[in-house]
């Protein structure tokens, strides 16, 4: 076994032969293994940890070996050098190469599978997916699986016991530096002058504060544009989707819904995510208070797609009940009285919106909401 | 040796610049007790790891831009639709880069790995107590990683601006607006004018990419830092005290079993992304404000707030000309501000009803804390009812129960469920202890049956063995109140004085509710552990857990020098 101080070693700058007990403090005397781990007991204080020369022979260091100087005497390793079982030991050893073996192996599959298996379609995406995703698997598997086995079968298996200590540190050590600080303290005068100390607790005050001005421009004020949306009077009432104007004629099929929005807006998600409504075709009678009738036309009504409660598209709808439910917290709203609110956390009905129809027989509306639509916040009475 | 040749060579260069020999052995040498469930904080670790490292890889394509653009990609179905150019990108990522898709689910199923994992290894650390002092300042800084890692899930997943997220935000924006006093401007600022705008992309993504993940990373260091400052709990055991850690050294065998499982985590979240779709947002469509598919859930980790949305009955106020909407606010800040405020200041609490101050590095049994077991499960029930509310329109679908019916059964049952989950598991730690106590007191019962010669019959039993019976002794008797904390006390003591003080004393009879210590047994392992276990009222060495007999592998104290110095 070579020496731990080996002529290849350059020293830190020691210009000449270190003296016996420096040699020996330094880790000199101890053999294998022990001697880098007891080669930091020379650490800080006593003598260089590396020596430029060749060393003498061991057994006499040994001999030699002064207890008490830390790296002065032969440690028993704590850890054992052989795996429990040497039989098993080799058998495991093989097992774990195949492991890494095979993990090479996944790993040039994919750097393959890289460049055989082309994307740009959803089918050639899901087999890359698939390849690519399937060899690196099989790499990190097969390389866990190993580094397992390896532990388990290969290290000797070993128990440590480290001590603990309190976290307290002793009063002594509590005196000392309670002691700094107030000599720091007094020295940097913040205790003794409570002018600049104030005045400079104050001149913080602004520094705090000043950062929350910068987020002003965030975003504009909302003054009354939750209230409002772009439905006025004249606007013609367009398919969402196909965004095709509705005549009454054609919307004819008795419970059937239809997601419209205001001509010229379909494709401005801020207006739309206000201004979107549901146009529901009822039998005869069977709209009833508190719809507002003058503001249905052809037994055709229309509400605020966007939900009450946190503004969700109220989207499915029960044609045998007339339930309009929102699927994002279930608010149930009754299409047929008003949309009232049946179940659910929604607090008010979906406003309906007034429609009518123009000189070409198209649905329009007759005139804005009569109040804001969406969920509730502070301003709105 | 090349290890030699290693050492001398670059170990020297660099113990020339950084003189860490010394530092770096006792490093080394650092033991790390073992457990399975010790691995669940490194779960987390290691989906982190995964997380940075996918993330970075989907910045190189991902535009996190507002911009309409008409698509004109390789995902047919969508040729010709007007959307966002971030959803357009998330798209080029999944069909056009190759390892994309696998990336994309990767980061997202290391994602919900990562929260996950937060939630057990959270449980985990309640349940064994292992908050308790000098851990405090640890729980609380994973209490922030918790909330932080909500909100970076929640921004992440929203990026793609898919109409399944979409609607997570509009969500987020009626929650803003329902915040008395400042909500409308607190919806205004976050997306910089009116729903949806062209700002909140670029926000969050910012957001998900740098703010939080620095702060998440800078977080997880303290936190691994205080870890390995403070050293590991351990479980109780023989040969374990509470002055020592038993285990096996960081090198090689903690490096080794540590690489190994990251390699799992790693292969885990890798065969999930490859068999398993997850957010296939080419199937839920670009976002627009007018669309919603039914059965729309968020992920997991947002689900108690979907159901606490859910179950809150329409209440709200109009007062003087505004809005209280209580049907919004309140679901939405309350019981998640319950759990985590509560989790947040239960280590205090309890220091301060039971006046124990001393360090714990044994994990409690969970049965061993009957109280503290109990309040744990009942919260867990809670939250678990807030999460099936929140997946009530799918449990109505594949049950066949009408909707309605489970969202009134959650809301009676999220006062009744964990009260009487706090009961059921109360009786049971009490009655898993006085188990403990028959088998430490009487051994373990054998089955043979004697005749003894005055004709009485006997069942024999043996003892217990040495490792079981260390663990079943592991339990600490609570320090008794202050001299005269009680009532009936004529002086009370300072602390247990007046309306305060009568609170902490029933506290405490709650807190303490527990089967009666085992009295010391006589089946011949006397030895170490009769009498400290009883006496349990001084200081923080008090713990009656002395080993039974010096393990055999230990090594004198003498020979660990500097440990844990650092």
């Amino acid at each position: 076994m070579s020496d731990s101080n080996s002529p290849g070693l350059t020293g830190a700058g020691e210009p000449g032969e270190p003296t016996w007990p420096e040699y020996l403090a330094a880790g000199g005397s101890a053999s294998g293994a022990a001697a880098s781990a007891s080669a930091d007991h020379g650490g800080g204080h006593a003598a260089p940890h590396r020596i430029i020369g060749t060393p003498p022979p061991a057994a006499t260091r040994t001999m030699l070996a002064q207890p008490g100087e830390g790296g002065g005497q032969v440690k028993r390793p704590e850890l054992p050098p052989d795996s429990d079982d040497p039989v098993r030991a080799k058998k495991a050893e093989l097992i774990v190469a195949a492991c890494f073996v095979l993990a090479t192996l996944a790993g040039l599959g994919f750097m393959v599978a890289y460049a055989l298996v082309g994307v740009g379609s959803v089918t050639g995406a899901l087999h890359s997916n698939l390849w690519l995703g399937g060899t690196t698997s099989l790499v990190f598997l097969l390389l866990g699986v190993g580094a397992v086995i390896w532990v388990r079968h290969l290290m000797p298996s070993v128990e440590l016991t480290e001590q603990r200590h309190p976290l307290r540190s002793t009063e002594a050590e509590r005196a000392a530096f309670k002691e700094t600080f107030e000599e720091g303290a007094a020295a940097s005068q913040f205790v003794k002058r409570p002018l600049i100390r104030r005045t400079l607790i104050a001149a913080s005050v602004p520094l705090v504060v000043a950062p929350l001005f910068l987020l002003r421009d965030m975003g504009p004020l909302p003054g009354d544009s939750l209230g409002t949306t772009v439905w006025r009077k004249g606007l013609r009432l367009l398919a969402y989707g196909t965004g095709r104007p509705i005549t009454v004629a054609e919307f004819n099929s008795p419970g059937s819904l239809l997601s419209v929005g205001p001509e010229g807006y379909l494709n401005d998600d801020d207006a739309m995510a206000k201004a979107a409504v549901i146009i529901i075709k009822f039998r005869p009678g069977q709209l009833q208070p508190p719809t507002k009738l003058n503001w249905t036309v052809n037994d055709i009504v229309a509400y605020s797609k966007i939900c009450t409660h946190v503004g969700c598209p109220a989207a499915l709808y029960e044609q045998t009940t007339h339930h309009i439910l929102c699927p994002c917290h279930q608010s149930t709203f009754d299409a047929a009285h008003g949309a009232k609110v049946l179940f659910g956390p929604a607090t008010r009905p979906l406003p309906q919106l007034p429609i009518g129809v123009d000189s070409q027989g198209f649905l329009i509306a007759t005139g804005g909401f009569d109040e804001p639509v969406g969920p509730s916040y502070w301003e709105r009475s | 040796m090349s290890v030699e040749r290693a050492l001398e060579s670059t170990g020297n260069w660099l113990d020339d610049r950084l003189h860490g020999a010394r530092g770096v052995r006792v490093l080394l040498r650092k033991i790390f007790p073992d457990h399975w469930s010790f691995l669940l904080g490194e779960i987390i670790l290691y989906s982190f790891i995964i997380l940075l490292l996918t993330g970075t890889f989907l910045t190189f394509w991902f535009q996190p831009s507002m911009t309409d653009v008409i698509y004109h990609g390789s995902y047919v179905p969508l040729r010709g639709v007007r959307m966002s150019e971030a959803y357009a990108s998330t798209l080029k990522i999944s069909f056009d880069v190759r390892g994309g898709l696998l990336m994309r689910q990767i980061h997202h199923w290391a994602a919900d790995l990562f929260m996950a994992g937060i939630f057990i290894h959270m449980i985990r650390i309640f349940f064994t107590g292992a908050y308790r002092k000098p851990r405090e300042i640890n729980w609380l800084i994973g209490i922030v990683l918790l909330t932080l890692g909500l909100v970076e899930g929640l921004f992440g997943y929203s990026l793609p601006d898919d109409l399944l997220s979409g609607a997570g935000l509009r969500i987020t924006e009626g929650v803003l607006q329902s915040v008395p006093l400042v909500g409308s401007y607190l919806a205004f600022f976050l997306f910089g004018g009116p729903f949806p705008g062209n700002q909140i992309i670029g926000r969050m993504y910012i957001i998900h990419v740098l703010l939080i993940p620095g702060l998440l990373l800078a977080l997880i260091t303290a936190h691994l830092f205080l870890m390995f400052h403070q050293k590991h709990t351990q479980m109780p055991g023989k040969g374990r005290t509470n002055e020592n850690v038993v285990g096996a050294p960081m090198y090689p065998y903690f490096m080794a079993k540590t690489g190994a499982f990251f390699f799992f985590v790693f292969a885990a979240v890798t065969i999930a992304s490859t068999f398993v779709q997850i957010n296939p947002i080419w199937l839920y469509g670009p976002y627009n404000p007018v669309a919603m598919s039914a059965g729309s859930q968020p992920d997991f980790y947002m689900g108690a707030l979907e159901g606490s949305l859910r179950i809150m009955p329409a209440w709200q106020w109009v007062v003087f000309g505004h809005t209280f909407a209580f049907n919004v606010f309140v679901p939405a800040l309350l019981p998640l501000g319950l759990v985590f405020g509560g989790a947040a200041v239960w280590p205090f609490l309890e220091q301060w009803i039971t006046g124990d101050r001393r360090e714990h590095h044994i994990n409690d049994r969970p049965r061993n804390a009957p109280t503290r077991t109990a309040i744990g499960i009942a919260v867990i029930t809670f939250y678990g009812v807030l999460w099936a509310e929140g997946a009530n329109d799918l449990i109505a679908d594949h049950l066949d129960i009408p909707l309605y019916w489970i969202t009134w059964a959650a809301r009676v049952g999220i006062f009744v469920a964990p009260a009487i989950a706090y009961i059921l598991t109360k009786r049971i730690c009490i009655g898993l202890q006085r188990k403990d106590n028959h088998l430490i007191e009487h051994g373990v019962e054998t089955g043979v049956i004697r005749q003894l010669p005055g004709g009485e019959f006997i069942e024999e039993t043996r003892p217990v063995d040495e490792e079981r019976l260390a663990v079943l002794i592991s339990r600490v008797a609570h320090p008794a109140l202050p001299a005269g904390g009680t009532a009936e006390a004529e002086v009370p003591a300072p602390g247990m004085r007046g309306g305060l003080g009568r609170m902490r004393e029933r506290m405490y009879r709650v807190i303490t509710e527990s089967a009666p210590m085992p009295s010391a047994h006589g089946n011949g392992h006397g030895d170490g552990h009769g009498d400290g276990q009883l006496a349990e009222t001084n200081g923080h060495e008090g713990h009656g857990r002395e080993p039974t007999s010096a393990s055999a592998t230990a090594p004198p104290a003498e020979s660990r020098p500097g440990e844990g110095e650092h």
